[in-house]
């Protein structure tokens, strides 16, 4: 599956796990120093980066599968930090709660160990823009 | 509330802050600072951006420059460095930033309790009147004696 990632998700490292055509993907972004804010966790930018590039890749799939191909524009995040990210990989995955004609809602949960016990959740409005 | 009178500069401990880690990592310089409220700037790079369309600065990076702008306001506003966790981070993306413009980040602490710290900021790309990107967030003090290690 062809799920492509903005130059900032590949500059991060962030893998795309393999998918069916119109499920949302789990993404991996392996631990590195790049990614490190206080020393021993993840910095919370890294994780909202990764939560983004899902939520981004749950609605390129969604699409995708409707041959809807807009581009996507961020309106607005909201992210919550529920546990401290440590210093191995972590992976997140989007779910759209609402695709309309023009925007859409997704909730994206990252996690580490365990997709039960997430270590950060988002929710993002994205503006879809077809092309002329 | 408690001041300790300014013993955190961050001119002074960006040079460590900024050029380490994530941050480093993204080349976040510090600009200025008042007696609560940071400014840092993410300056282009075209590994950074967002594949559709023009190259402006991804979210993300931006996200990460607000973040670090509000601990160092923290920081400058309790007079001192101590960790800080995110738990609530808002962002509104306003408009796309300019094509290969630098963005820059201003965040103020507006309300510290014992265990709170609650910030906002905007980020532009040259004219502060016409930002780009509006935040609000709320961070936890963390106590170093009671953090476990990774």
């Amino acid at each position: 599956m062809n799920t492509r990632l903005t130059s900032y998700a590949r500059s991060m490292g962030i893998i795309v796990g393999e998918h069916t055509p119109g499920d949302a993907p789990v993404l991996s972004l392996p631990f590195a120093h790049e990614m490190e804010g206080r020393p021993g966790a993840w910095h919370g930018g890294a994780i909202a980066g990764l939560l983004e590039t899902a939520g981004y890749a749950a609605l390129r799939s969604a699409l995708d599968a409707l041959d809807r191909h807009p581009t996507l524009k961020p309106i607005n995040v909201t992210v919550q930090y529920l546990s401290t990210g440590r210093t191995r990989e972590s992976y997140a995955r989007g779910r759209i709660v609402r695709l309309g004609r023009r925007n859409a809602n997704l909730s994206i949960e990252a996690w580490q160990d365990d997709p039960l016990k997430p270590i950060a959740t988002a929710v993002m409005n994205v503006l879809m823009v077809d092309p002329e | 509330m408690n001041t300790f009178g300014g013993q955190f500069d961050p001119s002074q401990l960006s040079r460590w802050i900024l050029t380490r880690a994530h941050p480093g990592w993204l080349g976040l310089t510090y600009r200025s600072h008042g007696d609560n409220w940071c400014e840092l700037e993410l300056p282009w790079r075209a590994d950074l951006i967002s594949d559709e369309g023009a190259p402006v600065l991804a979210s993300g990076p931006i996200i990460s420059l607000m973040d670090m702008a509000a601990g160092m306001a923290i920081w400058v506003t309790n007079g001192e460095f101590r960790p800080v966790a995110t738990l609530d981070l808002r962002v509104d993306y306003l408009r796309p930033s300019r094509e290969k413009a630098s963005v820059i980040g201003r965040v103020e602490c507006y309300r510290r309790t014992r265990s709170a710290a609650f910030v906002r900021g905007s980020a532009h790309d040259g004219d502060p009147d016409d930002p780009v990107a509006q935040m609000a967030a709320v961070f936890m003090t963390l106590d170093p004696s009671r953090m476990v290690p990774a």
